[in-house]
């Protein structure tokens, strides 16, 4: 059914339609929506079966699922930003534990300073957690992408983060076309553990293991990661054939048939990106799009062969590997090692700062010319950094130094949300 | 269901640790002798009576006591128990009222009709025993049971001995003593009445008996030499316990002055006082150092018996005597002051100590006496003449009721053995439960059941028991308050306290057992059991 | 506690684990011959260890309180290492360990999915119990436990407070008692030891949530444990239990004395033994044979810096007065604590 909604909303109806059992809500924006949403649903009885516990913190969010899940409830919990890295040590947990729960990361920037807008800087800082993490591009993926997490993360029994850009999408009206219950039900069955808490079957989960078993430990869930890697575009082709639409999947290639630049990007900016390829392949420049749904696992393979007839390769990400530059950057440049091409990394859109079609137009117009240096910020404002830059050469005690640059930039004061 | 590997583990699997490894020190269980049992002279199991009595079975509990000592009606009220004197409760709160839970368990067997098996098989042995007091009676139970032919023998015209003739009925009424008497006789064991026995030999010979146990008690009434005018009137307290006994009650008049500081001076004043008499006790020394137990000059105080501390008989006219005070010296010992008094006395009773009447040993060879006056025994108690033993008040040992009833036993199994041609080892005693073993917290409060006394007026006058018995109720909860020293009484402390789960609980009756491949040594379960049944023992390493 | 004493008088009274005079559904948990050892031999405790047999106590309890459904989430620290060492578990009962400071919350989703499963009619009505040590619960877990409390989630908490981080070596904790050693409050400078002033006593805090129930407990009072177990296995909501276990390491005591410390705990009212119902204080444990506070403090090497030639005085009084304090404000030498 076709619907004009928020993002954040129609998150909250794909996820209620999987019919999960346990949510853990703490509030974070720009998350906040969704699970306002589902809270809403199950106070109204329209979601039955289905405990909303409101917690004290994203810490006790992911822990509380951690319970539930591995008391074989199908659980679900929403976060962002600092409330992902609060809850960093239970995040590590869950997957360590292999317990599918499904998690909507709303994308935003991490402080200091606070920033409440997009980037990708959380869910890329947990690269390493041993979750699944799938990203969306649009409000429509999102949510498919949320019906086929559950369905994921239960058959390998390993947690799924599914990123969607805070406030880009989250907070976006468009135009989504929302499953019906029927659809996900013959999508998704219900949820059978691996292993779980039973009075009539008693295990211990989460014994201590010593360096005599914890490679083995460690190495078993890189394993089911690489399960992942072949169920992930299998999953999407199922999904297909119920829900009559392309989602998800490991990554998407746009326009690259002959392209001498591939644009590598996840998320909502994979739109502009488009566009901006659209209008420059009018300009007869010979540039495609590679969108990466799937971060983890990292589609190593698939990236090389997406990649293997262009010249080079722009990666363009919503992070920063602070001393090294690209974290998606450094990914992919491990898929084409060998493979002799050109690759620039493009730090962009940090803390919501907008990406517009000109500034990527002459980013890669500038690209396509080899002019690049091998780690570019876009549109970074060098006269505030580099003012800054020379202060701290010549004054001990300078002070905080974004509120210095504001300053500079002629802000009062940041906008208080 | 298929566990992810190593985080996820099987139930219980630990089993497989056997953290035994990590000893140094074991528990073991043992049995510690209480202190009560290791005190009665008549060897009887308490701790191991009050086990049953505890849980209500009287029964069982009588039946445990009586493997030891038949008596219990009679011990209940005449035995001077020093085993409450050593019982660990004390030093908690009061001993355990032993005395009054035997007596409830007598009256019960008593009330109940139990009586004593005949033994299974004969040993065609005969037994002859002089004397059917409380060491012959016992003697006579003990070897009835081993199956041995056995013929008491008396002189006098009643089972009992001294525990008629010497301790009145206000103490033990008669048909308790009956009562238990006959429980022995009716085992099968011939007692023949007014026989006197003049000559052991001579009737061993004639009834072709293959042992003998003399024990005929010691009923001569020792004498002092008092100056006295021909119409003062002075006789000896067992002949006047003796005749209380009769029709023929003694005429001692209103003024009775009882000469003697023990037990058997308070006996006769308290006796002649139920008479209507005014007695009044003489003694050379002070109360605190009177033979006497002090629980019966109290009760004697209290029915109006007028004591003379620190005095003596100088003189005994007609109708009044003279006393000297005396004054203890440095060494406790009474010295004569050269005070006088005089008191109205229209009769003196001498309760100064008895003899034994050994003439029917005359002749016997090796036999040997003592400068005392008693025979000379082994610590078999057989006499320098094989084949015949004797105990109670005839040999060399205290005299009272219960360590004569210790000697019957004590013969009776000497006996069974000399008769097979072995010698009776006593089994070995295990170490005496100190208190100091025990882990008294464990232990509910509750102070001492005082048993019901006649009151006073029925006690001067009349010669009904003056100590009541305990009911069922709070002879249970006298029982109960046995702290069980050093046995085990399956309290399950150490089964819950071990924090290794190594004690296996065997089961009601069966105690428990250490799982050393479990037990880490740590000892909590010795420092937590409240009897102290456990001790640790260095592991060999 | 007493009165129960002076009906049921059998020789040990209830003071005992067992009795075989009591009648059988009268006895203790422990004392049953088919008691589920939920934690099992072959643990790895050490010898005389308190949280061990606290556990023990009552996870028996309340297995026996449930007829057996019960699921219990574990706090990292001692009793979490000691009990799961791949490959092996101590335990019988369907049990996981997650983090250190999240064990309430873990038991808030049991809890949540046991409800969601029995609405749903697929599963049995299974009761959840948390468990975890001084620090897991008053210091890095308080949050998750006091989120717990608040929204009454139907979960028994167990602290088993041994007063100090003895996993890591014996560290201080916010449960750690004044003037005590650890390695992080030395027995040196002015005020040698954990500083007076400084600590917290979550009973009380979790008294200030209104909970159902609260009570506290020692491993040195089984029936009492095993009685406050079996009554907040009979509520619903959230419940908590602070349970005193001495720990021979961290103390620096013998390990056959364990039970006695706390039963000195107990008699000279440093530790308060008593229950409370939303908020309001039901019962106290009364002291049986009131102690001074050095018969508790003078066994323990962790004070043993109060003693010696020159006894601390002062410091011993200050421990004294809290002792003192703790009579007068649970009435643990009162009639009515009886």
């Amino acid at each position: 059914m076709l619907k004009q909604c928020e993002g954040s909303h129609a998150v909250a109806e794909a996820v209620a339609l999987c019919r999960p059992e346990v949510i853990c809500a703490y509030p974070i924006s720009p998350q906040t929506h969704i699970v306002e949403g589902i809270g809403e649903m199950v106070k109204s009885g329209e979601l039955k079966d289905c405990e909303f516990i409101n917690v004290e913190s994203e810490f006790a969010a992911m822990s509380v699922a951690i319970g539930s899940s591995a008391a074989g409830a199908r659980t679900y919990t929403a976060t962002a930003s600092q409330g992902l890295l609060y809850m960093v040590e239970a995040v590590y947990n869950a997957s360590g534990l292999g317990l599918p729960i499904v998690m909507t990361v709303a994308n935003r920037a991490i402080g200091a300073p606070i920033n409440i807008w997009n980037d990708h800087s959380d869910s890329l800082s947990q690269r390493d957690c041993g979750w699944v993490q799938l990203f969306a591009e649009t409000n429509q993926e999102a949510l498919d992408l949320h019906i086929q997490a559950f369905k994921l993360a239960e058959e390998i029994s390993l947690p799924v983060m599914v990123c969607m850009d805070g406030f880009i999408l989250t907070h976006a009206y468009e135009r989504v076309d929302m499953p019906t219950q029927e659809q996900v039900d013959a999508f998704l069955p219900p949820y059978e553990p691996r292993q779980v808490l039973d009075v009539n079957e008693p295990v211990s989960i989460g014994a201590m293991v010593g360096p005599e078993a914890f490679m083995e430990v460690r190495y078993l869930a890189h394993a089911k990661q690489m399960q992942a890697l072949e169920r992930i575009p299998q999953l999407a082709a199922e999904f297909k054939s119920v829900f009559g639409r392309e989602s998800g999947g490991l990554i998407r290639s746009y326009r690259t048939e002959d392209a001498e630049t591939i644009v590598i990007a996840m998320g909502s900016v994979l739109g502009t990106i488009k566009d901006t390829v659209d209008e420059m392949r009018e300009a007869g420049h010979k540039i495609g799009v590679l969108g990466i749904t799937s971060f983890r696992p990292f589609p190593l393979v698939e990236v090389a062969a997406a990649l293997k007839h262009c010249k080079r390769f722009v990666v363009l990400e919503k992070s920063l590997a602070v001393g090294i530059g690209g974290i998606v950057a450094t990914n992919v440049r491990m898929a084409v090692t060998g493979m002799g091409l050109k690759g620039y990394t493009v730090v962009a859109g940090l803390g919501g700062r907008a990406i517009t079609m000109k500034s990527l137009t002459g980013l890669f117009e500038k690209a396509g010319r080899d002019e690049l240096d091998p780690v570019n910020f876009l549109d970074l404002d060098w006269k505030v950094v580099n003012k800054q830059l020379e202060r701290e050469r010549e004054k001990r005690r300078t002070g905080p130094a974004a509120e210095a640059m504001l300053r500079d930039v002629g802000a009062v004061a940041a906008r208080n949300y | 269901m298929q566990k992810p590997f190593a985080i996820t583990l099987n139930p219980g699997s630990s089993l497989a640790n056997h953290t035994g490894s990590w000893r140094t020190a074991r528990p073991v269980y043992l049995d510690r002798l209480p202190p009560c049992n290791n005190q009665c002279p008549a060897g009887e199991d308490i701790q191991g009576w009050l086990f049953h009595a505890e849980s209500g079975n009287y029964e069982a509990a009588w039946r445990h006591l009586t493997r030891d000592n038949p008596f219990a009606a009679i011990m209940g009220r005449v035995c001077y128990h020093t085993c409450e004197s050593a019982c660990n409760r004390g030093k908690i709160d009061e001993a355990v009222g032993i005395n009054s839970v035997e007596r409830f368990l007598g009256d019960e067997a008593i009330k109940r009709g139990w009586k004593f098996a005949a033994p299974e098989k004969e040993s065609g042995k005969k037994v002859l025993i002089v004397g059917a007091g409380p060491s012959g009676m016992s003697a006579a139970y003990h070897l009835r049971k081993l199956g041995h032919t056995v013929t008491v023998m008396d002189a006098g015209p009643y089972m009992g001995g001294m525990m008629r003739f010497g301790i009145p009925k206000y103490r033990l009424p008669r048909e308790v003593l009956d009562a238990e008497m006959q429980r022995i006789a009716d085992m099968g064991v011939t007692v023949r009445l007014n026989s006197k026995v003049d000559n052991i030999l001579e009737q061993m010979k004639s009834g072709s008996f293959d042992a003998a146990f003399l024990a005929v008690g010691a009923h001569i009434g020792k004498r002092a030499m008092i100056p006295s005018g021909d119409a003062a009137k002075i006789v000896d307290a067992i002949s006047v316990l003796r005749s209380m006994e009769g029709e023929d009650k003694p005429m001692l008049g209103r003024r009775v002055v009882v000469y003697g500081g023990g037990n058997t001076a308070i006996d006769v004043a308290r006796s002649v006082k139920r008479m209507g008499a005014e007695p009044i006790i003489v003694y050379r020394r002070t109360r605190d150092k009177a033979p006497a137990h002090d629980f019966e000059i109290e009760e004697a105080l209290q029915e109006g018996v007028m004591v003379k501390w620190l005095s003596t008989i100088k003189q005994a006219g007609d109708h009044q005597i003279t006393i000297e005070k005396m004054a203890l010296d440095d060494k406790g010992f009474p010295q004569p002051t050269g005070e006088f008094e005089t008191l109205e006395a229209d009769s003196v009773v001498l309760a100064l100590g008895q003899d034994v009447d050994l003439g029917l040993l005359n002749g016997v060879p090796g036999l040997e006496v003592t400068k005392d006056g008693v025979v000379k025994v082994g610590t078999d108690l057989m006499t320098g003449h094989a084949g015949i033993f004797a105990g109670g008040d005839m040999v060399p040992a205290e005299r009272n009721v219960t360590v004569a009833v210790g000697h019957g036993k004590k013969a009776a199994r000497n006996i069974d053995a000399w008769l097979r041609g072995e010698t009776y080892a006593p089994p070995p005693k295990h170490e005496v439960a100190q208190f100091e073993k025990l882990n008294p917290w464990y232990y509910a409060d509750a102070p001492k059941t005082v048993r019901p006394m006649l009151d006073i007026i029925r006690r001067q006058s009349t010669f009904e028991e003056v100590q009541g018995g305990l009911d069922e109720s709070n002879a249970l909860f006298e029982a109960r308050r046995c702290l069980s020293c050093g046995n085990c009484f399956e309290c399950d402390n150490c089964y819950g306290v071990c924090p290794d789960n190594a004690v296996i609980k065997l089961g009601p009756g069966k105690r428990f057992q250490f799982n050393y491949d479990y037990c880490k040594g740590c000892g909590m379960c010795v420092a937590e059991c409240p009897c102290g049944a456990i001790k640790m023992e260095a592991e060999e390493i | 506690m007493s009165a129960l004493q002076t009906v049921k008088f059998y020789q040990t009274g209830t003071f005992t684990v067992g009795n075989r005079l009591l009648a059988p559904e009268e006895r203790s948990v422990q004392a049953n011959m088919q008691r589920t050892n939920s934690l099992n031999s072959g643990h790895r405790a050490c010898q005389g260890c308190g949280e061990a047999l606290g556990a023990r106590y009552a996870i028996d309890a309340a297995m026996n309180a449930t007829n057996r459904q019960l699921i219990a989430a574990n706090a990292t620290g001692c009793l979490e290492v000691f009990s799961t060492p791949y490959p092996e578990t101590s335990w019988q009962i369907p049990w996981i360990h997650s983090l250190f400071g999240n064990t309430a919350a873990v038991a808030t989703g049991i809890a949540a999915a046991i409800k969601v499963k029995k609405q749903k009619g697929q599963g049995q009505d299974v009761c959840v119990v948390a468990q975890g040590g001084d620090g897991g619960t008053t210091d890095i877990g308080f949050g998750c436990l006091s989120g717990m409390f608040e929204r009454n989630d139907d979960v028994l908490y167990i602290c088993y407070d041994n007063g100090g981080y003895m996993n890591t070596g014996v560290q201080r904790s916010s449960a750690t008692p004044s003037a005590a050693r650890t390695a992080t409050t030395m027995p040196l400078g002015p005020e040698p030891g954990n500083p007076f002033g400084q600590g917290k006593f979550v009973p009380a805090i979790a008294m200030a949530h209104e909970i159902p129930y609260v009570a506290t407990a020692t491993v040195a009072d089984l029936r009492d444990l095993e009685n406050k177990v079996t009554k907040a296995m009979s509520l619903r909501g959230a419940r908590y239990i602070h349970i005193l276990v001495p720990c021979p390491l961290g103390w620096g005591t013998a390990s056959h004395d364990t039970i006695r410390m706390a039963r000195l705990a107990k008699e000279t009212g440093i530790f308060p033994v008593f229950e409370a119902e939303h908020g309001e204080l039901k019962s106290a444990l009364a002291i049986r044979r009131p102690l001074p506070v050095e018969e508790y403090l003078r066994p323990q090497k962790r004070f043993a810096h109060l003693f010696g030639k020159n006894p601390a005085v002062e410091t011993i009084a200050r421990i004294q007065a809290q002792a003192d304090k703790n009579i007068r404000r649970y009435g643990l030498l009162s009639k009515e604590a009886a």
